[in-house]
């Protein structure tokens, strides 16, 4: 699977939206109504599921799906 | 006879300050409810030989970690290895405390620092480290030992019972902000529960105390355990955010 559908994927999970209306320009807190603790546990996800860390100041700057992935993608 | 609450067995509890006083009691309570206590040690010795023993002796686990509640780097270290190998604590008691009496005009800022650091610092620290946990376990209790001077003040203790006080505050914060994730949190605050502590009071003074109490005795340590354990466990599903004295009338 591809990173972004992996990305997606983890992400329709966690939040219960269908995949259908997550794309790469989604926004988590514009566009899913992602509160900041939301956004922690997704973040802990994402970190369980790629086996990255993510510090907690870099969380700020994922602001998109594609933000996520253009991270994750330095990192392997 | 105490209650039992069949959700606490191999419930994974970290009671901070069990090798004595309240929390030690509360650790054996613990244990007779089958849970998994882990505790904190800043020194071996005897005591903390003796309480492994004493729990296990119940038929429960028992974790001993070393490290000092004040030492964040040790601490953090020394519980993220233990939820590593053994997956999320469920349940913590942060019971650590200490208490250094003295008129206000005669404070001394390192006393204050040391009374903040270990009452509270420690108490919120511990708390930030296992937050991440506790959103994965997803049925979390935490019991912040606060103590009915953080309520209504006393003379000489005016660094004891600030702590305390934020203590209170800092509960009310946790419970609104991890609500949603089914991590409650609560206060306890103790009247005059007999310990070593007390017990060494003198005579008079114990007297003078009473004379206060409308119950008109101490509390003992298992009564405040049994609340400690209503509160870990299920049956206080829908509390949280709540302040409980358990002060045999003291403050009413």
């Amino acid at each position: 699977m591809e990173l972004q559908d992996k990305v997606i994927k983890l992400v329709s999970e966690a939040t219960k939206i269908d995949t259908a209306n997550i794309k790469a320009n989604t926004t988590f807190v514009d566009d899913l109504n992602l509160d900041s603790l939301d956004m922690v546990e997704l973040m802990m996800k994402m970190e369980d599921e790629f086996g990255v860390e993510i510090p907690e100041d870099e969380t700020e700057n994922l602001k998109s799906i594609q933000d996520v992935i253009s991270y994750l993608e330095t990192k392997q | 006879m105490s209650a039992i609450y069949p959700d606490l067995e191999n419930k994974k509890i970290l009671v901070t300050g069990a090798t004595r006083g309240i929390g030690k009691a509360l650790a054996i309570s613990l244990a007779r409810q089958k849970a998994h206590i882990i505790f904190n040690y800043r020194k071996e010795g005897p005591l903390v030989q003796e309480l492994i023993e004493t729990i296990k002796s119940h038929g429960a686990q028992a974790s001993a970690l070393f490290f000092d509640v004040n030492d964040t780097e040790k601490m953090t270290e020394a519980l993220t290895e233990f939820v590593k190998e053994n997956g999320p604590i469920e349940g913590l008691v942060n019971n650590a405390g200490i208490s250094k009496d003295t008129l206000i005009l005669r404070q001394k800022k390192e006393d204050l620092d040391q009374i903040l650091e270990t009452n509270l610092t420690s108490a919120i620290m511990i708390t930030t480290v296992l937050a991440r946990y506790f959103l994965k376990a997803q049925n979390v209790s935490i019991v912040n030992m606060s103590s009915i001077v953080g309520m209504m003040g006393n003379i000489a203790q005016g660094a004891y019972s600030a702590s305390k006080a934020g203590l209170i505050g800092y509960t009310k914060s946790v419970a609104k902000e991890l609500a949603s994730r089914n991590i409650r949190c609560n206060a306890v605050c103790p009247g005059f529960i007999s310990t070593e502590m007390t017990e060494n009071l003198p005579e008079k003074t114990q007297q003078e105390y009473l004379a206060h109490i409308p119950m008109k005795r101490f509390g003992s340590v298992e009564e405040v355990s049994d609340l400690v354990s209503f509160l870990l466990s299920n049956s206080s599903s829908y509390i949280t955010g709540e302040t409980f004295k358990i002060d045999g009338g003291m403050y009413i």
